[in-house]
């Protein structure tokens, strides 16, 4: 009975120790400083989140999931160090970066290793290049832009509209299909105005609308940069109705501009305030561990490791040379895997198909006031 | 041409606080020749001070006056006790190069301690229009210019109307002569280092609501400011002040009329110019010097 015992607490002790030797490591590069600090913060959070809550109920195939994040510092030179110096480390999958100009130049070293990465940039090109390892965790702007331009001309009842967009890899990609949408269909883009990240002064921009007297502003900047221009516009008098992405109507940029935030729209792939029970789960639990409420990075950087741990429960193994191959195509559905929150399927560039909204701003809250559905 | 006056407007809101800060470059320089390259973040710190005292409860004007009481011990008499004192008998350039250090090690802190985030402000000016001209003018921009007014129009007065003013004038023209006829030098280029700490206390109470608080703000504001006071002439409170207002219009007007990629290198242009043609800045003096 003795040597049972013995024998048992031995056995335990050597799977536990086998268990965390066999962890899975995630290996994480985002924005935790510079001008994308929002972003990178958030993504990190979620992933934090989603990592401590599947190590909780026993891991993935029984392993724990570890992560390591590193800061790339908003800049993609930064980024492209981390990110091999990450793939070194042999990782089962790269999470990041979020900046589209970071993914730029670190997608082609992940794919050159075999590893898939799981990204939270947005610009239509990244998946455009036949790169089998990347996948997005939010819409490509090829799926959210000709919505967002549907809009401006349907509902806004646009005849002319100022286009701003941010002088990067991001504001390029959505300006171009933006404008190309509007001028399909019959909206006049009397104002193109580029910008440059982390600008702080947007007088004279925001002096340009004004002369243009546009029916509809359509706001395409990173997340300090549309609190900024958002506070200018109100500052000017500017009463032309704004439209924008996620980063015009997040969170932080509502916390930022404060009163100028308001009546500002948006098309979201991605909301905290989605009327999806899920959604509202994880919101409440983010912010009781954070203490602040999460935007959609947040959100992005929690899917992408349970993005992980649906594809390795499909595939009934550990195997990152195979990871890529079985999150194409894949259908994950919230009902199965509660943590993926809404029903999502991937494509075979690694864009997603999902349910998505459009959101205003009142009174410094996101009030959702149509739901978009999945396109398949 | 309505937009034009909006530009200019707003130039010159911008341009005030550039000179509020550019002041500060030449009163430094004249009295210490420091040249202080974390001037830019000695504008950013203030309101993390700020900030830092509404979060701890205080009302916004208490934070507001424990901002500029603690700007001034750690920008005005810390900075110079501290940093410039010991530098000082090294020379010019070792002490700009400290200078130097102190600025990354400021961003560095404030990153460090409150965070990599920008935050928001409030305005100590309400939002909102009034017309002028049949245009309109937002609050912000005129509270912005004349409290800079205020400051620059209380500087000039105290420096030369008043016997104080004389006194520092004396110790910054000739120390030396000043000490035979008993000014107290040292004394009077403590107060102008007070006086620096104030003026960018003041700057970073106006410009943060408008570019939020976030530890990188420094960079542009120091940049824009030094240039300022070079195109005015750095030997000249007046000079600092017009190469602000120039270049915040000229910054302005650049990004509207040039380009937004290129309204960085406009005024940068313009400095280049007046180092060539006229370097000793557009109302400053040539100062000669001796061996």
């Amino acid at each position: 009975m003795k040597s049972t015992l013995l024998v048992s607490a031995l056995l335990t002790a050597m799977t536990a120790t086998s268990a965390f030797a066999q962890a899975i490591k995630l290996a994480d590069v985002a924005e935790l400083s510079g001008g994308g600090a929002t972003v990178g913060t958030n993504w990190k959070n979620g992933i934090d989140l989603a990592i401590e809550e599947i190590n909780a109920k026993g891991g993935v195939l029984g392993r724990k999931l570890e992560v390591t994040h590193a800061d790339s510092q908003s800049n993609p030179g930064v980024a492209r160090a981390q990110v091999q110096k990450a793939l070194d480390a042999e990782p089962y999958v790269l999470l990041g970066p979020g900046y589209s100009g970071s993914v730029k130049v670190t997608a082609p070293l992940a794919a050159e290793a075999g590893i898939a990465q799981i990204m939270g940039g947005e610009a239509a090109e990244l998946t455009q290049g036949g790169n089998k390892f990347l996948f997005r965790t939010s819409f490509g702007q090829q799926s959210s832009m000709p919505k967002v331009a549907k809009y401006i001309h349907d509902e806004m009842k646009a005849k002319t509209v100022a286009v701003v967009w941010v002088n990067n890899d991001f504001g390029r990609g959505g300006r171009d299909v933006v404008i190309k949408e509007l001028d399909r269909l019959g909206s006049k883009v009397v104002a193109d105005l580029s910008t440059e990240a982390g600008q702080a002064d947007f007088a004279a921009d925001v002096g340009k609308i004004k002369a243009a007297n546009p029916d509809a502003v359509f706001v395409y900047l990173n997340e300090e940069e549309s609190a900024r221009i958002l506070k200018e516009l109100k500052r000017q008098g500017v009463t032309a109705p704004l439209m924008g992405e996620t980063t015009l109507i997040g969170q932080k940029v509502i916390e930022l501009a404060g009163d100028a935030a308001n009546g500002a729209r948006g098309h979201v792939g991605l909301t905290t305030d989605a009327p999806v029970d899920l959604i509202k789960a994880f919101r409440e639990k983010f912010s009781k561990k954070y203490n602040y409420v999460p935007d959609h990075n947040g959100l992005k950087g929690y899917l992408a490791v349970y993005m992980v741990k649906a594809t390795t429960e499909k595939m009934g193994k550990v195997d990152p040379k195979k990871f890529a191959d079985t999150l194409h195509g894949l259908t994950i559905k919230a009902a199965d895997e509660p943590g993926i929150l809404m029903d999502v399927t991937f494509s075979d560039t690694g864009d997603i198909d999902r349910q998505s909204f459009l959101v205003e701003v009142v009174e410094g809250k996101q009030i959702v006031k149509q739901v978009l559905p999945k396109v398949k | 041409m309505s937009n034009l006056f909006d530009l200019l407007v707003a130039g010159l809101a911008t341009g005030a606080i550039y000179a509020l800060v550019a002041v500060g470059f030449t009163l430094l320089w004249q009295t210490s020749q420091t040249i202080n390259f974390a001037q830019g973040e000695f504008v950013m710190l203030p309101a993390f001070l700020m900030l830092a005292a509404m979060h701890v409860g205080a009302p916004f004007w208490l934070a507001i006056i424990l901002g500029i009481l603690l700007s001034m011990i750690l920008l005005g008499l810390a900075f110079k006790l501290l940093l410039v004192d010991p530098m000082m008998r090294h020379g010019v350039l070792p002490l700009a190069i400290a200078t130097m250090a102190l600025a990354i090690g400021l961003k560095e802190a404030v990153k460090q301690f409150f965070s990599a985030e920008a935050s928001p402000f409030p305005s100590i000016v309400p939002t909102g229009d009034v017309s002028i001209l049949d245009h309109a003018v937002s609050l912000q921009s005129i509270g912005v210019l004349v409290v800079a007014i205020l400051a620059v129009v209380g500087l000039t007065t105290l420096l030369n109307r008043t016997s104080l003013g004389h006194q520092m004038q004396a110790a910054a023209q000739n120390p030396t002569v000043a000490r035979i006829i008993w000014v107290p030098v040292e004394r009077m280029i403590l107060l102008t280092f007070l006086i620096n700490a104030f003026l960018v206390a003041l700057a970073s109470l106006l410009i943060t609501p408008i570019y939020l608080a976030k530890f990188s703000s420094g960079e542009v504001l120091g940049q824009a400011a030094f240039i300022a006071a070079i195109v005015g002439g750095f030997n000249q409170v007046r000079g600092a002040i017009a190469g602000g207002l120039l270049i915040g219009v000229l910054d302005n007007l650049a990004a509207a009329y040039v380009s937004t990629q290129y309204r960085a290198a406009v005024p940068m242009i313009f400095l280049i110019a007046v180092i060539l043609f006229r370097p000793q800045g557009l109302l400053g003096r040539a100062e000669e010097r001796t061996v």
